[in-house]
This record gives C-alpha cells, sequence and structure tokens, in this order.
C-alpha cells in the first residue's frame, strides 16, 4: 500500500486489520449501511462490512475517504470513533475521535438549542464551557430562530448544519465528517470547508467522507478508496479519484 | 507492513485502543464528572413532556390518580370487604403512587439505551449517564406526586404528622433499588428487544403481587407463602410508605431490612452488570 507524505508527524489513527461484523436477522435494519456480502448462518445474517482495513494517519493528514454506497466507509468511521467495535484487529487513536454523521439526530423531541448544550456536556464539558461555545456554535450553524424549535422539525439540511456546527466548536485533535458538507447549501458548504482546512493546519487529523470529488479534491492530501469493505486503493486525492471513476 | 509491527508502532506512538471499556473506577468517575449532562437531560425532559401535553405536568399526577380511581372501583366493589383494609383509598392511593414509581423505572428503563439510539451512535460518552438521567428525571416528577400524595390522604383524613418526613429516606433507599433495576433492563433490552415486550407482564404480576389493593397479610393464610410474598422489595416499600403516612399500618425492622438489602444489592449489580457491556451499547 502507498503512503503519500512520509515527512508529516506523528500517528495520530492507526488501523490494524480492521474487521467489522455486523450480526442481524433477515429483515433486521443493521443490513442498511451495507447491503453487499450477507451470510446466512442460522436465521442469523452476518454483514461483513469492513474487512481487514489496515493505514496509518499521521499528524496534519486530512483523508478523504470514498467509495460506493454499502462500501463500508460509514461503518469504518464509527469504528475510529469508537462507536462500534471490530470484529477482528484493532484501532488505536491519540485521542478520543468525534465523529459527525449525517443520519443521526440527537434527540429530536429536544430543541436544537438543548441538544448543543447536552451534547457538549455529554462530551465531558463544564456547564460553564457549554454555555461559552454555545453561541460560536449558533453562529456558524447560522438557524438564527430556529434554534429553538425541536429538533425533529428541522430539514435534514438544518440538522446536518447543527451536527457540524457542534462538532467544529472545539479543536478535536481527530474529527470525522461523514457526508455533511453535502447536505449544506452553497455558503454553509465554503464555510465549512474552510473550517475543515483551519482545523487541519492546526495539526489536526480530519476524515471526510463524502461523494462529491470537488470537495474532497479541495479539502484532502491522502485518499482511502474503500470497496466492498476492502482498502482497494490508498494515496494521493487525483491518483485515487482517477482510479475510482474509471472504475465506475 | 504486518499486524505485529503496526500494533507495535501504535504503542510507541503512545496510541491508545479506541473504545476501551475504562476501569469501573474510572469509569464512574467519568459519570460523575458529566453529572451536569445527568440532570440537564433530566429537566429537559421532563419539560418536554410538560409542553407536548396541553395538561403538561398535571398527567404525571393525573395518571396515578386515575389508576387509583379505576382500581378503586373494580376492587372496591368485587372484593369481599372483610379482605380491603380499613381506610381503603388511603391504603389504595399510596400503594398505587409507590408502585407506579417502580414501574416507571422498570418500563423505561428497558427503552434508556435502545430509545436513544441514535444520542448512542452518534456521541461518544459513558452510556450510564442514560439510565441514571431517566432516574434523576423521575426523581424530578416524584415531588410533584408526592405532594398529591399527601394532598389526598389528607382529603381522605389522614392526620398529618412528622413521620411522613420519613417517606424521604424510604424513597431515596427505592431509588437506589429503581437505578439498579434500570441499569439491568437497560443492557437486557440491548442484547434482547424482546425484553421490552415482556416488561409489561412482568409489571402486572409486581402489581399483583405487591398487595397495592389489598393487605397481602389478610389474605395469605399460610406464613410460608406470607414470608416469600414479603420479600419482594416493591411490597415492602409500599407498606414503608403506607406505614408512615397511612395510619393502621404498623413498621417492622422486617421492612427495612428487605428495603436496604434489595436496594444495595440491585445497585452494586446493576452498576457491573451495565459496565460489563459498555463497548456493546449502540452497535446493532
Amino acid at each position: 500500500m502507498a503512503t503519500t507524505d512520509i515527512k508529516l508527524g506523528a500517528p495520530t489513527v492507526i488501523a490494524d486489520d480492521v474487521h467489522i461484523h455486523y450480526k442481524t436477522f433477515a429483515s433486521g435494519k443493521a443490513a442498511q449501511n451495507s447491503r453487499n456480502l450477507m451470510r446466512r448462518q442460522r436465521g442469523v445474517r452476518i454483514v461483513r462490512a469492513v474487512r481487514g482495513v489496515s493505514f496509518v494517519v499521521r499528524e496534519g493528514e486530512s483523508i478523504g475517504v470514498i467509495g460506493h454506497n454499502g462500501s463500508g466507509k460509514s461503518t469504518l468511521m464509527r469504528a475510529i470513533a469508537g462507536l462500534q467495535s471490530p470484529a477482528q484487529g484493532t484501532i488505536y487513536a491519540s485521542s478520543r475521535p468525534a465523529l459527525l454523521g449525517v443520519n443521526a439526530a440527537l434527540l429530536g423531541e429536544l430543541s436544537g438549542e438543548k441538544n448543543v448544550i447536552l451534547g457538549s456536556l455529554a462530551l465531558g464539558h463544564s456547564m460553564a464551557e457549554a454555555q461559552e461555545t454555545y453561541e460560536e456554535i449558533v453562529d456558524f450553524s447560522g438557524l438564527g430562530e430556529f434554534i429553538d424549535m425541536p429538533m425533529k422539525t428541522y430539514s435534514s439540511g438544518m440538522s446536518a448544519r447543527l451536527r457540524f456546527s457542534i462538532a467544529v466548536s472545539r479543536d478535536h485533535r481527530i474529527l470525522l465528517v461523514d457526508e455533511a458538507l453535502a447536505v449544506g447549501d452553497k455558503d454553509f458548504k465554503a464555510k465549512s470547508e474552510k473550517r475543515i482546512r483551519d482545523l487541519r493546519e492546526r495539526a489536526g487529523t480530519v476524515f471526510l467522507v463524502s461523494h462529491s470529488m470537488s470537495s474532497i479534491r479541495d479539502t484532502c492530501n491522502r485518499v482511502l478508496w474503500i470497496d466492498h469493505g476492502e482498502l482497494k486503493m490508498d494515496g494521493d486525492p487525483d491518483e485515487v479519484i482517477a482510479a475510482y471513476q474509471a472504475h465506475k | 507492513m504486518t499486524d505485529t509491527d503496526l500494533a507495535r508502532l501504535a504503542r510507541e506512538s503512545g496510541l491508545e485502543r479506541v473504545g476501551a471499556r475504562p476501569p469501573l473506577g474510572e469509569y464512574l468517575s467519568s459519570v460523575w464528572k458529566r453529572r451536569a449532562f445527568i440532570y440537564m437531560m433530566a429537566r429537559y425532559r421532563v419539560q418536554a413532556s410538560v409542553e407536548e401535553n396541553r395538561l403538561g405536568l398535571g398527567w404525571i399526577v393525573l395518571k396515578p390518580i386515575l389508576n387509583a380511581l379505576i382500581y378503586g372501583l373494580i376492587f372496591g366493589v368485587i372484593m369481599p370487604s372483610d379482605t380491603r383494609p380499613e381506610n381503603f383509598i388511603a391504603f389504595l392511593v399510596a400503594g398505587v403512587f409507590v408502585f407506579e414509581y417502580f414501574s416507571k423505572a422498570f418500563g423505561m428503563g428497558s427503552r434508556a439505551i435502545v430509545g436513544d439510539a441514535a444520542l448512542v451512535r452518534s456521541l461518544n460518552f459513558p452510556r450510564m449517564l442514560l439510565p441514571v438521567s431517566l432516574i434523576t428525571r423521575h426523581v424530578i416528577e416524584m415531588v410533584p406526586m408526592m405532594l398529591v400524595l399527601g394532598i389526598i390522604l389528607l382529603i381522605v383524613g389522614e392526620p398529618i404528622t412528622w413521620w411522613w418526613l420519613m417517606s424521604i429516606p424510604v424513597l431515596a433507599v427505592m431509588t437506589m433499588f429503581n437505578l439498579g433495576v434500570a441499569l439491568v433492563v437497560a443492557r437486557l433490552t440491548v442484547h434482547l428487544r424482546d425484553v421490552s415486550q415482556i416488561i409489561p407482564m412482568i409489571t402486572r404480576l409486581f402489581f399483583y403481587a405487591s398487595g397495592i389493593f389489598y393487605s397481602l397479610e389478610a389474605v395469605i393464610d399460610d406464613p410460608r407463602l406470607l414470608k416469600l410474598a414479603q420479600l419482594n422489595p416493591v411490597h415492602d416499600f409500599i407498606s414503608l410508605i403506607r406505614g408512615y403516612m397511612v395510619s393502621g399500618n404498623p413498621i417492622n425492622s422486617f421492612m427495612w431490612t428487605v428495603a436496604i438489602v434489595s436496594a444495595v444489592v440491585m445497585l452494586v449489580f446493576g452498576i457491573w452488570f451495565f459496565w460489563k457491556a459498555e463497548e456493546r451499547y449502540g452497535h446493532d
């Protein structure tokens, strides 16, 4: 496997032969992300979403993750964030990675404001810290008066913007962004891409899962191509994207 | 690169395994550190439930009152009056209110993790926050319930005494028990969704076995069977509250023993049992 910039900083994330399986019933919902590779086993299906992925990511890199729907990209991100434990293999990280996904609403019946506070407190910040960053988050999200409404009333773009704003409100050493940029409108997209570049410059590590090749080219300096749960290619963005598009 | 190389590189660079379950002491201290979350979430949830319904907070107390009314009508009419305890209304209402406190923890505890799956899947935090926050919410809701219970008891002619204050330690011990129960069922439901289907039935079994609309002592003749029925902690919590708040219900030390021992055992077991599966929550 090819690694581009070896001159970069110390390793921040290491995936060591990671396999992730879902166990689900035939019509279960866990199949959502991985329609490939289902194997029947006494009424229970084992979905092998990620199969033997290894890589080393160093400080200052921002990694684009590409692949077709259901290739295991999001599952891999969830595993890096520690929200899903690998069936085999291990993921190491220098600090706790923060995942920012599109599908996850926080608490739908509560307002955006309360979600901001609770999200911040759950991550271990004090009440004072939570209130301190609150304004900044709301400003960045550009939600205005909608911040007082229950999150279940938000459009998918609005709630993605709010979640993105919560996640980038602090300097995470490792930030995982799952297709969030695809949802915001044009202004927000430009704003969030700038923010990701800022984070990267402050020696953080950013993973960006996206189907938008232009976002990946603009923000990433290395790309992982995940295909059917395996790492198909790892390297320079232009090369990998060209190969990926040729493959399609 | 071989696997051992990567593992060595991780060790040499000081990286830690992602999602590893911390030791119990460290885990509990990280829960304690987030106590602001526990309280705020409980408060927001109470507020949300208040805002959703026209009657708001009223439902928290109205529901057990209506329940008590239904049971009072049914059992007050059907049951032979010699098994009916004295001051039946006070006896029944106290029983229903205290039982409601348990059944909420038992029923909603089973949804504590699976019901907030979106939160569990998107943020990394000690999962124990969710059941603890749920029980905190019930504690908040218990305050108006106890006030209403007091008012009802006064209306039906119970004298108000200093002994009523003893309901606070009783409910504190019961809260420990409830938290232990909620922690256990929260984990069980994650492994097996079917648990939440069977909980209403177990709740009903407890309801009939805990002597809410009848007195166990007046109905059960066999002394061994009576002892067994009195070992049910829910019965003892109800008896203690009645003992301190409703006249004609003596308290014995056996009730306190069962209450305290069951609460401590349940809480310690619940914490350990829930913590053991920390890495599994939200993984389906």
